[in-house]
Parts: structure tokens; C-alpha cells; sequence
């Protein structure tokens, strides 16, 4: 297990090292970063000293490596637009973020995995087709969208909850359901699909043949292994909905990370979206991480390397 | 003997017609991949004939007829589905807003399509070394996150059509380089790959003669599938204002002009969001009407 | 053989339907038969003809979409038909218990064996903890499982399939039975592991008051085991009898033929020509694989096949034979060349094939052809019979129009029709797609011809039209033939010499009534002890039968 648990951070390691090497550079190709800082139309003289104050003028893979130094010191340096150090804005930030995420992937588990199971215990019932008719339109009704009617409907019309902010509580309620809504229609077919499969294995029979209650055979045998790849799905569900925390965050003005990319990648801010690229991948890779170590638990097959 | 001890003998076999005629009595008779079809091809004829069915031009401004309501919300026959804030026609920019969709859609996920196919077939192919790099690539891929690095790059590239698809197209091929890998593994073990090797046949003629072929269902499946994320994805990248760049007339970005105007003239983001979520809903249901059909039989 | 106490399970006038669309309309029909204790009764058929659907029935584990339509199963006086599912829930895993034919997905991959074990008693029986476990370690030992403390931790994928099905067996004698229903439990099992659990059976039957019924392809397993025998075709139970009868004076012709077409246990071809020349020689081949080297663990070294040295001769048959393991996969991938040998050569005639360069491969195909196990996975599905039948000679530089021609010469010769060239593979039957393979190998106009497990998947009568097929077109035109096979009757069918093979190495080498009649090795002695059915060798179809006399 041990042996299985290094294994796994070591490759860990790598995809992280790589996708920060491919954020700094991506950003970095794409501009002049001295002229982001001095502003449009700066003298040239301006802009040369701004290059060697920042160090914009030594080779780029020196400049990668004291970036990525820094990074994993906390330090993301100075953000160009705020002024202020690119570390603390997010940490400020990522609370907001991290709750809807949570409770968004907590509303799509509770949604998502009671009605794959029962659609697949009772197929072409009425659970069964009530459970598909949410995967369809889930799948078809864009998150940003669903999002505007909803605060038409509930915070316009019916006044219930807020449009935006998070002073009170219930201003997590919509994002909520925008978010969990869009990661429903994936983790309820898989696991009716996997439940599906699973029941008709050779095991389900062998449980049967020795008499075990159908609730039983449904909740032990079943489950559990129809539930492993469920598990490393909503991992990564997890992490788009990080990543993909701008949409539902600009829509209901929350003032979380995902907002904060979207003011620095429209402000030219490089510091900051290279920091936020790195930690919302650095979540992504640690889900599906803990997924992976989560499964080997539920399944002893997956424990060898 | 039959590997599962339960054999439900499924008729003579030599009687049975031939694979491409059963595929299309099934097709014809399962609803889901008709409705998606039929109102895919009325999308896709619309698109195409975009400028002999649009009432108006839809750059045109016409600001004495700003927010005219639809005719169900009172407005008359001049604009079937009023104007928006600037006087344009609304209808026209739907119509129009079709074409971007779907040519956006469709590109991005030929493109994504090429790449995940070509990574997916050769890692679950060749296995051992060459899978690995390919799985490290797509974890890779994975980790970053891609509304973000799209925003980004369309930030930082411009918003033009071709940034955008080429940008969506290199960001969605992950899905198929994960299914196709498996999909390719299955096939590589199956015996007539090494009956076709027996029997001679070079490396790329075993691929595309053997291995594709084999694989095209669910590759036809993924595509449908990155189609509609591509075009979900364009739309919120227009709707978040660093996608395709007004004035044209882009679903998303229509949704995100009328945004300003969400507590007044609700329609605004109404009848965009509508069609957005009908062109998805029947890429979706033509995506799983091909997998249900393509199922080899016994399974659903 | 006579009992007067009522039967364990009587089965009367039992009809399942089959859902509308089938090739018949049940899956079996007015079926009617009665198990007494310590009774063997053995239900033989070939696929398709009910037998499993049968046993399944008893249990109540049919598919839903399959509906008993008439007639009555009655356990121990009560029609189970009839019982509420929970109600037959409580009589499996107490009153009956099922074994089934595929112990490798038999047991949930997630529990340990203990765990699955003390279910039964969790399910049926009021115990404490420590009971269960005490029973469940008795079980393990009865089921003759070694170090029964360590297994009870163990996981299923941590056992070999013989294990593992010895593990079912003791979850089905749990709560000691009435009746145990077994569904081809040794199929797929290697011949010796296949004795054991046979044995096992015939041990079951005394120390336990159970009747069992016991469902199989074999009539060498019915030979072995069986007191009484039903043998069905296409739902319908067209002989029952006690063992003696059944085997050795069927009635039925289509019992006859069945066990007409079951292999005989000696060479039929008489004693070999030794003067032809030799065809194919190997030397030395030998092959490791080495397990890829980890982080934490070196590289280490399997020998999948020890330096190898035999010959076959031109125009003839030689049988490979070995079990699970034994190498003989392994053999066949650097006979063809799918996989390099790490020594030694291959000669045909006096020319010493090249396996080193994709070019020299190429020549050496032209040589030697081979026909794969699975009729379903050999031919890919999405192209027509024409087109994969001329792949190899095109690839050999053959004009398209003249290797169709060639095609349809050929299948002609596999008793095919013509038009075949225009269907698709899902088209055919296993037994028509395993032709087409041999008629896609022969296109090439190899020297040799590897037949690698090629009748296995088929049914016996199937299996038997083949082999005679196959040495048909050997001698029409002066094939050899190497004939890969797990099964001893099979090899000497249709083999001059055969060569064993066990754990990579060639353990016996000899004419087929030198193997069968003299093993030098106790491998072979091994091997040829667990044959199911040695008691017992079938009848000759030629005389008439009891019926046919009648008439």
C-alpha cells in the first residue's frame, strides 16, 4: 500500500512540475509582460528598465525556475493590475471558491448516485426515465444560463434567496445548484451504467444463489464496485468545477478565485493567472490523488502498482 | 461452448442481414436518435440557408425599434422576436448565431478529434512506453484547467474565430484519446489483429483497415459529445466577453448583451439560452441514439 | 436403481418460454425429472439446448425476460414456482446450493474469501461471530484448500481458478444442502484441476445427504460421475436413463451421434510414416519474459518457454499439448512470429526462417499459417468474408480479382457457399466462422498450418465436423499440420506424434499409442489419470442401436 501510495505521488510530482513549466510559458509567449506593466504607449526607456528590474531579460528557463522557486515558497510575486502579492489575493479568495465547489459536488453525489442506483435496480421505470430526463437536460442547459434564470426566477420574481454576493448564506444556495447541476448527468449515468453492468456479473449471481436479500446484493455487492469508477469521475468533476469556477462566479458576483482570474486575465494580469492556472491544477491533481487512493481501498485489485 | 453459461440462442445467424441494414431499421426505429437528428438537420439547413430565411440583416441597427418585445410578448409581426438593445433584428441574429455555433462546434471537435484519436490509438496500440507518455500527456491536459487557459489565450490572442476554434479544438481532446485508448486496447487483444499480422499486413494497413474501424463507434459517439461541450464552452466564453467578439452574432454573446437587461426584458436571454440548450439536447440525443444503436447485441 | 423415498427435486412437465424473436418458442419444454438423495444426476446437451436454463430455473436465477409457462418444480414438496421471492431468497444457500462455470467472476472481487464465505451463515443461521468463522475454516479444509487461516484473508485475484471454484463449492455446502445444482463447474477448468473437483463430487455424494445435478457438455464427465443421464437437444429431453444405458446403448440418434462424435482415446491414424522428410524443425527456440522493472523491484525473469527441439514431418499431424501455463501459447507466438524468441531457430525443410527483420517475417508468413481459438474474435466484424479471405494474398503481392477466384475455390473446399464472399463475419455460425479461418490461412498456400486451440470453443458434433475438415485438406493437399490443444482426446483424434509440454518444457514426445499406451513421464501419467470418463469407452455408432434394431 505504501509502495502504491508513492508511486502514485511521484507521478503526481511530474504532471504538476509539467503543467507549471506549461502555464509559465504559455502565458509568458503570449506578450511582453514589461509592456502589460508599463502600460500601453510607455516610452521605451520605460519599458527596457521595467524588463531588467523584473528580470524579463534573462533566459527564459532561468526565469521559469526562480518563478517556479518562489512558487513553491508561496511567493507568486506582485500582481501587475492590484499591486498587491498574487499569494495573499488568492488566499483571500479561495474560501469562497473551495465552499461551492464542495457543496456543489456534495449536491451532485446526493442527486446524482441515489438516482443512478435506483434507475438501474428499476430499469424502463418511471425512476429510470425521471432520472434520465435530469442527465438529458443537465447535459444540454449551459451552467452560465441556468444560472441567469435562476436568479430570474427565484431571486427577481420570487425573491427567496439573493442574486449575488455571500454576506448571507443563502447566497451559496444558487451557485450550488448551477455547479452540482452540471456535474449530475455524468456521475448518474455512470453509476446507473455501472450498476447496470455490475448487476448482471457473475458475482451478483453467486450472492443470489446463496440467498442474500436483493436489498443486500444491491447495497454490498453491487455498489461497491459499481462505485469505483464513479469515484475517480467525480474527482475530476471536482476539479473542472475549480477550474471552472469563473463562469458560475462571475454570474452570481461571488468574489472567489474564479472571479479573480476573470478580472486578471481581462486586465493582463500575468502573475496572477499563471498562479491561479498552477492551483487550480494542483486541486485537480490532488482529487483525483485522493480518488485514486480511495479506490484502492475499496477495491483490492487496484492496490498493486 | 459459449463462455457465458447462459446462452439465449439469438436465431440462426446465417439468416440474419447484413450488419449496415440492421444499423438502420434500428436507427429508424429508436426515437432519441430521430428527434436528435431531425431537429439537428433543421438547425444545420437553417444555418446553411441562413441568408435566404433571415428576415433581416443581422448587423443591421435600427435604434427608433430598440427592444422591440417578441410577438408573443405583445410585439408585432414587423420582428417575430423583437430587437435587441441596439435595434437588431432578433431572429435574424439567431439564425445567424446557428452558423457560428455550429461551425465552431464542429471544427473544434474535428480538430480535438485528430488529436485524441491519433494519442488514444497509438498508446492503446502500442502499450508499455508509448501509453505511458500518452496517459502522462492526457493527465497533463486534465490537470490544466480549460475554461481558464481558454479565457486566457482568447485574452491574450484576440477573440477571432479562428482563435477561439483553434483554441477549443486543443483544449477537448482529452475524452477521446481516454476512450479510444481503451477501445484500442480491447481491439489490439482480439485475435484478428494477429491474424491480420500473420497474414502480412503492414502496420497502417492494420490500423485503418482493422483497428478504426472497430473503434468508430465510440469515436462517432465522443464526437457528438465535444461537439455539444464545444459549443457549450464557446458560449460561455462569448457570454464571459473573451470569445467571439461583437458584433457578431454568437448565441453567448447575445446571452451576455441581454444580461444587462435581465431584470427588464428577460426574453433577451431567454430565447438565445433556448436554442443553445435545444442544438445540445439533440447532439446529446443523437450521440447516445449512435450508442445505443452501435451496441453490439445483448447490451444496453 | 430404485428409490422409494420421495425425490429431492421433482420437476414436472416444466416449460420456459423464450422471449418472441428466438429461433423456438421455448427455451425448454415439457421437461420432467426427479434427483434422489445421493444421486448424481447429469443433464448433457450442447449450447443452446436448455440444459443451463434448467438448472437456473430450480434456483430461481433465470433472467427475468425468460417466464416458466407450465409444469412444476417441487423441492422438497413445495412448487418453487410458485415462492414469493424472498421465500426462494431463503431456500438458496440453504436448501440448495449452485456452483457455476466461470470460477474466475464467481466471487465479488472486493470481500475476502472469509467474508463471502460467513455470509451464507450471516444470511440463513443465528451464529456468533466466532462460530461462523470456526465453520467457515471447517469448510475450507472440506473443500480441500490449503492453509485454510491464510485464504480466509485472501482476496479472489490473489487464487487460481481451481481455488476459486473450490471456494463456490464450499459457499454452495454451507448450510449442508438438499440439493446442489452444478452448471458445467470443471469447464473451464485444466484437466487435472477438472479431476480434482470431479473427485471431489464423487466424495460429496456419499458424505452428504444431497442430490445433485449436474449440467455438462461431456460425456467423459458424464462417464465419470454420473448414476442417472438426461440428454437434451433444443429444449427437449430426447433420452433419459441410468448412466449404463445412456453411454453404452443409446436410443436416440441424436444421442448416438453425440457421443459417436466424442474423441476417441487412441491414435486412429495407425503408426506414423517416418520417411517422409522433415517439414519444420525447431531449435533451441526458448523465450523469457521479464516483469518490468519498478521503482521499488528489480526486473525479474520468467521462463514462458525452455530451450525447445522437435520436428514434424511433411504431410503430417503433430499434437501440442499442455494445460494452462504450459507454455505452448508462447511456443506458438514465435512459431508465427508475433513474438521474438530470445534463442534458437526455425527451419523449413533446409531454409532457416528470419524472425529478426520485418521483412524476413514477412517472407516466413508464407510459410506457415495459423487458425485462432475464438471463431468470434478471429475474423474482424466490419469486413466481409471476401475481403478478409484476400487480405494475405494481396498483402503477398497477389492481383485483387485473381486472389477472389482463389477465394472462391476455397470456400468451396470448407463447404462453404459462394456467396458468403458478400456477407459479414456476425453472419455464420462458430463452426461456419472457424472454416472461413481455415480457408483465410489456406489462401496464403502455406507449407504448415498451426491450428491454435481451433476446435475448443465448438460444440462436440461441430468439433468433430472440423477435425475431419482439417485432415481432409491435409491430406488433399499434403499440408502439415500443428494441432495446439489442452485436450489429450482431441490431440490423439487427429495427431501422428504427439509432443506434451508442462511449465515451458517438452516433457514427452512419441506416437500417439507410444503416449497413451507407454508415458514416460509422470506428467503424462499425470495428465492422462485425470482424463474424466477412463472407465468408459464409447460405443461404435457403426452397429445399430437397440431402436434401429427395433425397426
Amino acid at each position: 500500500m505504501l509502495k502504491f501510495v508513492l508511486t502514485k505521488i511521484g507521478m503526481a510530482a511530474l504532471v504538476a512540475l509539467t503543467v507549471s513549466f506549461i502555464s509559465f510559458i504559455l502565458l509568458f509567449m503570449a506578450g511582453d509582460p514589461a509592456i502589460a506593466i508599463a502600460g500601453e504607449g510607455a516610452s521605451g526607456e520605460v519599458i527596457a528598465a521595467i524588463r531588467s528590474q523584473y528580470g524579463f531579460d534573462r533566459p527564459l528557463l532561468v526565469q521559469y525556475v526562480d518563478w517556479l522557486m518562489r512558487a513553491l515558497s508561496g511567493d507568486f510575486g506582485m500582481s501587475y493590475y492590484f499591486k498587491a502579492p498574487v499569494s495573499g489575493m488568492i488566499a483571500e479568495r479561495l474560501p469562497v471558491t473551495m465552499t461551492i465547489g464542495f457543496l456543489g459536488m456534495s449536491f451532485a453525489l446526493l442527486l446524482a448516485i441515489p438516482m443512478g442506483v435506483l434507475a438501474a435496480a428499476f430499469p424502463n421505470t418511471l425512476i429510470d426515465r425521471l432520472a434520465l430526463g435530469i442527465a438529458v437536460v443537465g447535459q444540454a442547459i449551459p451552467s452560465f444560463w441556468f444560472g441567469l434564470i435562476l436568479i430570474v426566477v427565484f431571486s427577481v420574481n420570487l425573491g427567496w434567496v439573493p442574486a449575488s454576493g455571500t454576506r448571507q448564506w443563502t447566497g451559496y444556495v444558487l451557485p450550488m445548484i448551477v455547479l452540482g447541476y452540471y456535474a449530475t448527468p455524468a456521475i448518474m449515468r455512470l453509476t446507473r451504467a455501472g450498476m447496470l453492468e455490475v448487476l448482471s456479473a457473475d458475482y451478483i449471481r453467486t450472492a443470489r444463489a446463496k440467498g442474500i436479500k436483493p436489498r443486500r446484493v444491491l447495497f454490498k455487492h453491487a455498489l461497491r464496485n459499481a462505485i469505483i469508477p464513479v469515484v475517480s469521475l467525480a474527482a475530476v468533476q471536482l476539479g473542472f468545477m475549480f477550474g471552472g469556477s469563473v463562469v458560475v462566479e462571475t454570474i452570481f458576483a461571488l468574489h472567489g478565485a474564479g472571479y479573480l482570474a476573470w478580472e486578471s486575465i481581462s486586465r493582463n494580469d500575468l502573475p496572477t493567472m499563471q498562479a491561479l492556472i498552477l492551483i487550480f491544477a494542483m486541486f485537480y491533481i490532488a482529487f483525483t490523488f485522493l480518488a485514486d487512493v480511495l479506490n484502492a481501498w475499496l477495491d483490492p485489485r487496484l492496490r498493486t502498482v | 461452448m459459449s463462455n457465458t453459461s447462459l446462452t439465449i440462442s439469438p436465431g440462426l445467424p446465417a439468416a440474419s442481414p447484413a450488419p449496415s441494414r440492421v444499423l438502420a431499421r434500428k436507427a429508424l426505429r429508436h426515437r432519441g436518435f430521430m428527434v436528435g437528428f431531425l431537429i439537428l438537420l433543421f438547425v444545420g439547413l437553417t444555418a446553411l440557408f441562413a441568408p435566404l430565411i433571415a428576415p433581416y440583416d443581422p448587423y443591421k441597427q435600427d435604434l427608433l425599434a430598440r427592444l422591440a418585445p417578441p410577438v408573443f410578448l405583445g410585439g408585432d409581426w414587423k420582428h417575430l422576436l423583437g430587437t435587441d438593445a441596439l435595434g437588431r433584428d432578433y431572429l435574424s441574429r439567431l439564425i445567424y448565431g446557428a452558423r457560428v455555433s455550429l461551425l465552431i462546434g464542429f471544427t473544434a471537435a474535428l480538430i480535438s478529434a485528430v488529436i485524441g484519436t491519433t494519442l488514444g490509438v497509438l498508446g492503446g496500440y502500442f502499450g508499455g512506453k508509448v501509453d505511458a507518455v500518452v496517459m502522462f500527456i492526457v493527465s497533463v491536459r486534465l490537470a490544466l484547467p480549460a475554461t481558464l487557459v481558454a479565457l486566457a489565450v482568447v485574452a491574450l490572442f484576440g477573440g477571432s474565430l479562428t482563435v477561439v476554434v483553434s483554441v477549443l479544438g486543443l483544449l477537448l481532446w482529452d475524452r477521446f484519446a481516454v476512450v479510444l485508448r481503451s477501445a484500442t486496447m480491447q481491439v489490439r487483444q482480439m485475435d484478428y489483429i494477429a491474424a491480420a499480422e500473420v497474414l502480412g499486413a503492414s502496420l497502417p494497413r492494420i490500423l485503418f483497415k482493422d483497428v478504426l474501424p472497430n473503434v468508430m463507434n465510440q469515436l462517432i459517439v465522443i464526437v457528438t459529445l465535444e461537439m455539444a461541450h464545444a459549443i457549450i464552452l464557446e458560449a460561455a466564453l462569448s457570454f464571459l466577453g473573451l470569445g467571439v467578439q461583437p458584433p457578431t452574432p454568437s448565441w453567448g454573446l447575445m446571452i451576455s448583451e441581454g444580461k444587462e437587461m435581465l431584470l427588464f426584458e428577460s426574453w433577451l436571454i431567454t430565447i438565445p439560452g433556448i436554442a443553445l440548450f435545444i442544438l445540445v439536447f439533440s447532439i446529446n440525443m443523437l450521440g447516445d441514439g449512435i450508442r445505443d444503436v452501435t451496441a453490439p447485441e445483448g447490451r444496453n | 436403481m430404485t428409490h422409494t423415498a420421495t425425490p429431492v427435486l421433482s420437476i414436472r412437465n416444466l416449460t420456459i418460454d423464450l422471449p418472441k424473436g428466438g429461433d423456438r418458442p421455448h427455451a425448454v419444454s415439457n421437461l420432467s425429472l426427479d434427483i434422489h438423495e445421493k444421486e448424481i444426476l447429469c443433464i448433457v446437451g450442447e449450447s443452446g439446448s436448455g440444459k443451463s436454463i434448467t438448472s437456473f430455473a430450480a434456483m430461481g436465477l433465470l433472467p427475468k425476460i425468460l417466464k416458466p409457462s407450465a409444469g412444476e418444480i417441487l423441492f422438497e414438496g413445495r412448487d418453487v414456482l410458485k415462492l414469493s421471492e424472498a421465500e426462494h431468497a431463503d431456500l438458496r444457500g440453504s436448501r440448495m446450493g449452485m456452483i457455476f462455470q466461470e470460477p474466475m467472476s464467481a466471487l465479488n472481487p472486493c470481500y475476502t474469501v472469509g467474508n463471502q464465505i460467513e455470509e451464507v451463515f450471516e444470511a440463513h443461521a443465528q451464529m456468533s461471530k466466532a462460530e461462523r468463522r470456526a465453520r467457515t475454516l471447517a469448510l475450507l479444509k472440506e473443500v480441500r484448500l490449503p492453509d485454510p487461516e491464510r485464504l480466509y484473508h485472501a482476496y479472489p485475484h490473489q487464487l487460481s481458478g481451481g481455488q476459486r471454484q473450490r471456494i463456490v463449492i464450499a459457499i454452495a455446502l454451507a448450510m449442508e444442502p438438499r440439493l446442489l445444482i452444478a452448471d458445467e463447474p470443471t469447464t473451464a477448468l485444466d484437466v487435472t484441476t477438472q479431476a480434482q473437483i470431479l473427485d471431489m463430487f464423487k466424495a460429496l455424494k456419499e458424505s452428504r445427504k444431497a442430490g445433485i445435478l449436474f449440467v455438462t457438455h461431456d460425456f467423459d464427465v458424464v462417464a465419470e460421475l454420473a448414476d442417472r443421464v438426461l440428454v437434451m437437444q433444443k429444449g427437449l429431453v430426447v433420452e433419459q436413463g441410468t448412466a449404463e444405458q445412456v453411454l453404452n446403448n443409446p436410443s436416440h440418434p441424436y444421442t448416438r451421434m453425440l457421443i459417436d462424435a466424442v474423441p476417441k482415446r487412441h491414435g486412429v491414424k495407425g503408426n506414423p510414416d517416418m520417411s517422409t522428410p522433415i517439414a519444420l524443425r525447431v531449435a533451441g527456440i526458448e523465450k523469457t519474459y521479464s516483469t518490468a522493472r519498478t521503482m521499488f523491484k528489480p526486473a525479474r525473469k520468467v521462463h514462458a518457454v525452455k530451450p525447445t527441439d522437435f520436428t514434424v514431418l511433411e504431410g503430417q499431424t503433430l499434437g501440442i499439448v499442455g494445460e494452462s501455463g504450459s507454455g505452448k501459447t508462447t511456443l506458438v507466438r514465435c512459431l508465427m512470429g508475433l513474438v521474438e524468441p530470445d534463442e534458437g531457430s526455425v527451419w523449413i525443410g533446409s531454409s532457416r526462417l528470419e524472425t529478426t527483420t520485418a521483412a524476413g517475417r514477412r517472407d516466413f508468413r508464407k510459410h506457415i499459417q495459423i487458425v485462432f481459438q475464438d471463431p468470434y474474435g478471429a475474423l474482424n466484424p466490419r469486413r466481409k468474408i471476401g475481403d478478409l479471405l484476400i487480405e494475405g494474398a494481396v498483402n503477398f503481392g497477389v492481383p485483387r480479382s485473381q486472389a477472389m477466384e482463389k477465394a472462391r475455390a476455397l470456400l468451396k473446399i470448407v463447404r462453404l457457399e459462394e456467396d458468403a464472399l458478400d456477407r459479414y463475419p456476425a453472419q455464420f455460425s462458430g463452426g461456419q466462422r472457424q472454416r472461413i479461418s481455415i480457408a483465410r490461412a489456406l489462401m496464403v498456400e502455406p507449407k504448415i498450418l498451426i491450428a491454435d486451440e481451433a476446435v475448443s470453443a465448438l460444440d462436440v458434433s461441430v468439433q468433430k465436423d472440423v477435425l475431419k475438415l482439417l485432415d481432409d485438406i491435409r491430406k488433399a493437399v499434403g499440408l502439415t499440420v500443428i494441432f495446439i490443444t489442452h485436450d489429450l482426446r482431441v490431440a490423439a483424434e487427429i495427431s501422428d506424434h504427439i509432443l506434451v509440454m508442462s511449465k515451458g518444457e517438452v516433457v514427452e514426445y512419441g506416437t500417439v499409442d507410444d503416449v497413451f499406451g507407454n508415458p514416460q513421464h509422470s506428467y503424462t501419467r499425470q495428465l492422462l489419470a485425470a482424463m474424466p470418463g477412463r472407465g468408459w469407452e464409447a460405443p461404435d455408432m457403426a452397429a445399430p442401436g437397440p431402436a434401429d434394431a427395433a425397426r
